[in-house]
């Protein structure tokens, strides 16, 4: 049975919620169904001079309403031209694509960076656990919290300090004094090197989600290797896939 | 209606293949595409030994095309045969392996082990240019491509079909050397050296600094390199770069190729290789060709 699936999806509805930061609910066929926390999908532009696909983490599934929703920043024009699109117009969207996250009954912290919150609200709906959510933003500029807050208690650090704590999510972490015995988070590199080092420290399991460019995003060319501690069944050097052995690793298994 | 070519003494279903490294060894595109519905998979290029590949970032998106570094990561020869080989076998496909290595003793070393193997075709890589050592350095100087092809044609069991480089002055000169070592077959084009600078960063976006231009901003050096070696030599010729669709197909079999290479279209479509076999097929019933081969060279002055 295909787990991936290649579809014309039609746009439920498209917002912005924050400064340059979209909201758009996906109506599919199959992508909804098969989907789970931490997946993401490769977003065509129709712009043919564009031809990679977008790489964009699935942020909430409705599986009654074979529904996606994705949240994505404007980092250039891909996202820019998805950014101008109305409901009922429709993208060409391919996946689920990759891992997801494994999840477990161990008491969580979620840790969203920037653009890396969108998939832990799916993550928060599915892990069935005590969750503590941290997540960091640049500045006053929040999205998602409200909707976070349903699923477990929300800690919000922001760069300028405008909200919560200044600092980064490791600087919330520490001056409320919290703790639980699972990382699973997504954001900038240098935060998750520090969560490597946190979790390392700390002996406690920690699970990233890592980025890299893509061209095929569903293993075939191996634009998106990361190094990797063990030598990887597929590629037998020390080289995983982001796009399909991740996006989601243990953290020890990576290097960063 | 007759789709069959013969490339090299192998008859494929069809002329459409898949482009060297853009389509692993088609395990994980046959979530999307038949490969029964292929006239052959080109598999990555395999070494003798395990290769790591460059530092990421290793492609980067053009107007009109991309950049890879890839740099030929590839899992070793052993696990090829082991893993590759009889995946493939399950198909009504031919199966072309595509070979590279940083010296002759390299090359020679996986042409060899490939001797007992289900194997139809060998595409010889000597036009990488994204490996400091071996690859381009091969495809780049006459002698040097006589020399290359006459060691593979001294090991193979199978046909070999030398792939060149574009990033020369004259590809003619390259093809009438591979031909003059005894080459079955060439493959043409490889990828053109490019590069993006982000300037926000100021920095190369590729790790590798340079990298392999492909899709479809390369097809028209594409189809003038295609036609200019039709012309110059007797072999046939794999067409690629830049094909995205059956017309783009079909323009390269016009200009002399009796096989195409689909690469980088992949990355935009999943399921283009099948969909440019159906488009061929409704071009020639459109213009009720009845046997491909009558469209291979076809071109004519207006
Ligand atoms: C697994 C994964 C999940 C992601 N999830 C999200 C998400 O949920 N929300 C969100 O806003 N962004 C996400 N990103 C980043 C997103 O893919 C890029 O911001 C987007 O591709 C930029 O495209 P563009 O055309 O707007 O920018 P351009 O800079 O014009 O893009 C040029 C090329 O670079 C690639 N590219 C640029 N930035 C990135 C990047 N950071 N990562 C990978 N490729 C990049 C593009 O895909 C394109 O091929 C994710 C990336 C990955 C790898
Ligand atoms: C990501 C990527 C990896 C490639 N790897 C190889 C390779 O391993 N061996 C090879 O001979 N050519 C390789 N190529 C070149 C392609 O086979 C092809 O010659 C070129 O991309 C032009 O065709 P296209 O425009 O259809 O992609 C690679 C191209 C790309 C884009
Ligand atoms: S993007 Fe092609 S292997 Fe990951």
């Amino acid at each position: 049975m295909p787990e991936k699936f290649e579809e014309i999806v039609s746009i439920i509805s498209q917002e912005k919620i924050a400064e340059g930061i979209y909201d758009m609910w996906l109506g599919t066929e199959e992508i909804a169904a098969h989907a789970k926390a931490g997946q993401f999908v490769s977003v065509y532009c129709n712009d043919g001079t564009k031809l990679l696909p977008r790489p964009i983490s699935i942020c909430e599934v409705n599986k009654e309403e074979k529904a996606i929703r994705l949240v994505y920043r404007v980092a250039g024009g891909g996202t820019a031209e998805f950014s101008q699109m109305k409901a009922g117009e429709t993208l060409r969207v391919l996946g689920p694509l990759g891992n997801g996250f494994t999840l477990g009954e161990k008491s969580a912290f979620l840790i969203g960076g920037g653009i890396g919150i969108p998939p832990m609200l799916e993550l928060a709906k599915e892990l069935n656990c005590e969750k503590q959510i941290v997540v960091g933003y640049r500045n006053d500029e929040l999205f998602l919290v409200d909707e976070l807050k349903q699923y477990g208690e929300v800690i919000v650090a922001t760069e300028d300090g405008s909200v919560g704590t200044k600092g980064n999510v490791l600087d919330a972490i520490r001056e409320n004094g919290l703790k639980a015995d699972v990382i699973y988070a997504c954001g900038p590199t240098p935060m998750l090197r520090a969560l490597k080092q946190y979790a390392a420290e700390n002996d406690i399991e920690c699970w990233i989600s890592m980025e890299e460019r893509m061209a095929c995003g569903i293993g075939a060319c191996l634009a998106c290797v990361c190094k990797s501690k063990e030598k990887d069944h597929h590629t037998n050097v020390n080289n995983k896939r982001i796009c399909k052995e991740g996006p989601v690793f243990r953290a020890e298994e990576v290097e960063l | 209606m007759n789709m069959k070519v013969d490339l090299c003494g192998v008859t494929l279903n069809n002329p459409v293949m898949t482009a060297s490294g853009t389509f692993g060894s088609g395990a994980e595109y046959s979530e999307f595409v038949d490969l029964n519905k292929l006239g052959a998979v080109v598999t990555k290029g395999v070494a003798n030994v395990p290769w790591p590949g460059n530092p990421t970032p290793r492609v980067a998106e053009v107007y009109g095309g991309m950049l890879n570094a890839v740099g030929l990561q590839n899992p070793g020869i052993d696990v090829f045969c082991e893993r590759d080989i009889p995946f493939l076998k399950k198909y009504d496909t031919k199966i072309i392996v595509n070979v590279c290595g940083h010296s002759t003793e390299e090359y020679i070393a996986v042409v060899e082990r490939l001797r007992d193997q289900p194997v139809d075709l060998l595409e010889i890589n000597i036009s990488c240019p994204n490996v400091k050592e071996g690859g381009i350095a091969f495809g780049q100087d006459p002698k040097a491509v006589e020399a290359i092809t006459k060691e593979m044609k001294k090991y193979a069991a199978q046909p070999v079909i030398m792939k060149l480089s574009p990033n020369v002055t004259d590809i003619t000169e390259m093809a009438r050397a591979a031909e003059a070592g005894g080459a079955d077959g060439l493959s043409l084009i490889n990828t053109i050296t490019g590069m993006k600078i982000d300037i926000h960063r100021r920095n190369f976006v590729l790790a590798n600094r340079t990298g392999g231009m492909s899709g479809p901003a390369i097809h028209p050096v594409a189809v003038r390199m295609v036609y200019q070696t039709a012309q110059a030599v007797k072999l046939p010729i794999i067409g690629m770069g830049g094909i995205m669709n059956a017309e783009d197909a079909i323009e390269m079999i016009l200009a002399g190729a009796t096989a195409v290479s689909v690469g980088t279209a992949n990355f935009a479509n999943p399921k283009v290789t099948e969909q440019i076999v159906d488009g061929i097929r409704d071009y020639m019933e459109m213009y009720k060709v009845a046997d491909i081969k009558e469209l291979i060279g076809a071109v004519h002055d207006r």
